[in-house]
């Protein structure tokens, strides 16, 4: 019972440090724009420095990664392998084509492939265990990521002049339901909702409880704040959209200028945008990078059909065929076994 | 009172899957008995050339470790991230999100967090956060980082030798983090400052020395071969042949050792034996060869290299054109996913064709190995054997599918082929059992010791507890599968958690429904048991 509230003080501990961090992250915001009026920091410097170490980050953590090569042919198998003809082989489970590999690795990133397979094991009276299905996860997972892809296409309205056309028809389809005025978001509604449940499930499971860290709060945290500052922004506290796309277009062609009269919820904003890319490529959001290149799901279940080639396979000590022989020689006369040396 | 075996009902009554443990971070482990395996005998270590030989047991308060053995762990685990992608990539790349943790046998049997796959890989991420990231070094253990200590050490030795490497976490991880690969790797680790577990190195210096990781010399091996082909013909009245290291074969057989010396293994071989004797198959095995199993690929991938090597070795020597490979789990994972990497190429070997046949296995065209149930399965469809199933109905048979089959080949339905052109009754487990999704029988991986057999039967659970279903659903009385380590450890755990179910390889059901040329009556099948019928008759 001790270790127990030990581990709630924790959980605790990890969801107030996360939490605290993002509340600093935002008082920083305010303190700097609206009382020390550093725009041109927040505005200009900051985000440039939180794009340079965001691309380069990713960019030198994927070739660190490059750089370790695939020594064995290990691809997690899933579904039935080609084999004979006239067996029925899986072609998404178990590829045994490069066609086959993509095709799997699309259903995983753009879908969740294997999320979807997860299952809830309880164990009842008897004993008796139980395997329900359980796509929550899946779901809360998928809709917070599809989200964050329209939401970030959706911002190259501010990016770009003119607007590209496929972000003015994204805008309109998010925007279907023509809820309210400005229209209401669908993605802005489905963020929300899916970070408050993938925040809920961390704390209210008590096995992912255990699991998390507060590297792990932080991100949901942070995001979580960046979706509400934009809300905000968006339908309650409005900005001047015609300076803040100045200023991004400013940034974006490299003659930055910081118009004034922007309110500090945009600086807000913009700030923990810059500390998610910042944070980015030094944590578990490298899982984005990094589901491209996991060896157990991009390469094909052709091991026995084509040879891999692992670059530093190494000489091993082998006991070979005339030491055994050496050894047993006698027994094996004695017992009518064929020798290569009489 | 440590000592004291669990009745089931106390066993999963203990199972509780709400974490009560104080903070993970915090390394402690209790070496209670029949929850962890026997260190490694000094001799095996020292045979092998391995470091750090000495007797120790990991209740020992000191297990004698060189004097910078954190330099070395460390310095290995480096070299080991230089190395191997996947190992880097699986560092860096979990969320925590938590979809592996009830989907290991061993969690579900024992509710222990730590035994929850991303906490067992977390355990090494700690110290590689520490000692290798920016983020480690910034925010300490609010990243999650700690430092290596003896009690990680420890820590280590006790949660990855209760991982079984079976892969099934990674079929549900959405990055495919594959546990079993970190578990290779930390247990290569510990192999550097000479933590090992005896089930393992002895059979590994077995295997190295005589062939086959019980130690059987090549007399032993040869009386045993003789032996089955005596019982064989005691039952069918059907002498065959089975010549060993014969030259100019065309196919080298190659089995695990169980098979020839341990049962219900044994049956599954009196059905190999009648099976080439059928078809007239010119085919050889070898006495050097004598080991399909390889424990090496339980402790590191280099002596897993160091036994694999006489497979091709001893097909070269011998001169045959092809290889076929016999019922095993592990065996087959290192022939099909590691052992053309390592050792080959084979292109002293041609691309195999079924000598009865004409099929070309085309799926084994760089590696020459066949798998025994493609080989059957394509018999079976070219009508090459006759099968009487009847003489199965005393058997009603569900199959369990071997993590490494399942996960490492994916051959999932050729032996369900064979079985259902052998057997009249065939009944599925539950679908989240089986497949790409079954459940390993607990021990593999060197864990089936009976110093560990509380952790066994608490990782056997899910598979056994299937099983019971499709007892009290069907009547099942037979479980089926294709690995060594199946057959030796599943009778145990069956007894334990169900009662009443054998356990036996899928060529020993080819094997009592193969109708042979000049077979006497068969009153009963390969293990002497009788046939359906005749237990009317008995009646
Ligand atoms: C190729 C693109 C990506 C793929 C395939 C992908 C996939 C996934 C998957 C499968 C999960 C596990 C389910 C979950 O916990 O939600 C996950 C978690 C997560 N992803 Fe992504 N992701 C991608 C890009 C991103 C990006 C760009 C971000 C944020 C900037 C992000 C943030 C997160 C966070 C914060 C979590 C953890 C959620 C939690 O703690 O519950 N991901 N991702
Ligand atoms: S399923 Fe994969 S990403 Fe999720 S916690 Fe487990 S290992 Fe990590
Ligand atoms: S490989 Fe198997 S035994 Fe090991 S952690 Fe994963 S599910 Fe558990």
């Amino acid at each position: 019972m001790e270790h127990w509230s030990l581990a709630k003080k924790g959980t605790l501990i990890n969801v107030l440090f996360s939490l605290s961090a993002v509340f600093i992250l935002i008082a920083g915001a305010i303190v700097g724009v609206d009382l020390i009026k550093f725009n041109f920091l927040f505005g200009v410097i900051i985000p440039y420095t939180a794009i340079t170490i965001f691309i380069l980050g990713i960019i030198l953590q994927v070739i660190k990664w490059a750089k370790s090569p695939v020594p064995f042919h290990i691809p997690t198998v899933a579904g039935q392998q080609k084999s004979l003809p006239w067996i029925k082989s899986s072609k998404l489970e178990s590829p045994s084509s490069t066609l086959g590999v993509i095709g799997r690795m699309l259903l995983e990133i753009l879908f969740f492939r294997s999320l979807f397979r997860n299952t809830k094991s309880e164990l009842k009276n008897g004993p008796r265990l139980v395997y329900g299905s359980n796509k929550y996860l899946w779901l809360g997972a998928l809709v917070f990521h599809w989200s964050i892809l329209v939401i970030f296409l959706r911002h190259f309205r501010f990016f770009m002049q003119p607007i590209p056309s496929f972000v003015l028809a994204l805008q309109n389809l998010d925007g279907f339901f023509q809820i309210g005025l400005p229209v209401l978001y669908i993605s802005d509604v489905l963020i929300t909702l899916a970070l408050l449940y993938l925040i809920f499930r961390r704390v209210a499971d008590l096995k992912i409880r255990y699991i998390s860290l507060a590297s792990d709060y932080f991100p949901l945290f942070l995001i979580l704040s960046i979706a509400v500052t934009g809300i905000l922004m968006r339908y309650f506290d409005r900005v001047d959209i015609v300076k803040v796309k100045e200023l991004a277009i400013g940034i974006f062609s490299f003659h930055p200028t910081v118009p004034d009269g922007i309110g500090v919820l945009f600086y807000i904003h913009l700030f923990l945008v810059c500390t998610l890319i910042t944070y980015f490529p030094f944590s578990k959001l490298l899982h984005m990078p990094g589901i491209f290149l996991t060896p157990t799901r991009n390469l094909a279940n052709n091991s026995r059909m084509v040879r891999h080639i692992n670059p530093w396979n190494r000489p091993v000590r082998v006991h070979t065929y005339e030491e055994y022989e050496d050894e047993f020689r006698d027994k094996m006369k004695a017992s009518g076994l064929p020798v290569e040396k009489e | 009172m440590a000592e004291k075996k669990l009745k089931p009902e106390e066993l999963a009554g203990s199972i509780d899957y709400k974490p009560k443990q104080k903070d993970w971070l915090d390394p402690s482990v209790e070496f209670k008995h029949g929850v962890f395996n026997y260190g490694g005998s000094p001799k095996s270590v020292e045979y092998l050339q391995q470091p750090n030989p000495r007797k120790w047991q990991p209740t020992d308060p000191d297990w004698q470790l060189p004097e910078n053995w954190k330099q070395i762990i460390l310095e290995g685990l480096k070299d080991r991230l230089d190395r191997f992608r996947s190992l880097r990539i699986f560092m860096d790349i979990c969320v925590r999100c938590g979809a592996c943790a009830d989907k290991c046998h061993f969690f579900i049997g024992s509710g222990d967090p730590k035994n929850m796959p991303v906490l067992r890989a977390e355990l090494l991420r700690s110290i590689y956060r520490n000692d290798f990231t920016l983020a480690g070094k910034l925010f300490g253990k609010f990243s999650g980082s700690r430092e290596l200590t003896i009690d990680v050490l420890k820590e280590w030795f006790y949660y990855f030798f209760q991982c079984t490497q079976c892969r099934r976490c990674s079929v549900f991880c959405p990055y495919g983090i594959d546990t079993a690969e970190i578990t290779l790797l930390v247990r290569e680790l510990l192999n550097l400052v000479g933590v090992n577990i005896d089930w393992i190195i002895t059979p590994v210096a077995n295997s190295f020395r005589t062939g086959n990781h019980l130690g059987i010399q090549p007399h032993g091996f040869k009386d045993s071969i003789d032996f089955a082909v005596d019982e064989l013909e005691s039952i069918t009245g059907v002498r065959v042949e089975a010549p060993i290291n014969k030259k100019g074969a065309e196919i080298l057989f190659i089995t695990p050792s169980a098979d020839y010396f341990g049962t219900p293994h044994y049956y599954t071989l009196l059905g190999y034996l009648a099976l080439f004797h059928e078809i007239g198959l010119d085919y050889t095995w070898s006495s050097y060869a004598s080991e399909g199993g390889n424990f090496g690929s339980f402790v590191s991938h280099d002596l897993m290299k160091s036994l694999n090597a006489k497979m091709y070795a001893e097909a070269k020597r011998l001169g045959v054109k092809w290889i076929i490979g016999g019922e095993c789990g592990h065996m087959w994972r290192v022939v099909h996913q590691y052992m053309d990497t390592l050792n080959g190429p084979a292109d002293f070997l041609e691309v195999p064709v079924s000598p009865i046949t004409g099929t070309r296995f085309e799926n084994t065209k760089s590696t020459k190995m066949v798998h025994i149930c493609e080989f059957t399965a394509d018999l079976i469809k070219n009508n090459k054997i006759k099968l009487d199933k009847s003489r199965n109905d005393h058997r009603s048979i569900t199959y369990h599918d071997p993590c490494n089959i399942a996960r490492g080949l994916g051959l999932i339905e050729e032996p369900r082929y064979l079985i259902k052109n052998s057997c009249n009754n065939f009944f599925e487990m539950p679908d989240n059992t089986i497949k790409e999704q079954t459940f390993c029988c607990g021990s593999g991986a060197g864990l089936g010791t009976d110093e560990n057999l509380e952790m066994r039967m608490r990782g056997g659970l899910p598979r056994a507890n299937a099983v019971k279903y499709v007892k009290e659903k069907y009547g099942v009385n037979f479980l089926g599968c294709i690995c060594a380590i199946d057959k030796a450890t599943l009778p145990p755990l069956m007894d334990y958690w169900v009662g009443g179910v054998d356990v036996g390889g899928v060529h020993e059901l080819v094997g009592n429904a193969l109708i042979m040329k000049g077979e006497k009556e068969r009153t009963t099948d390969l293990r002497g048991e009788p046939l359906a019928g005749d237990e009317k008759q008995n009646v």
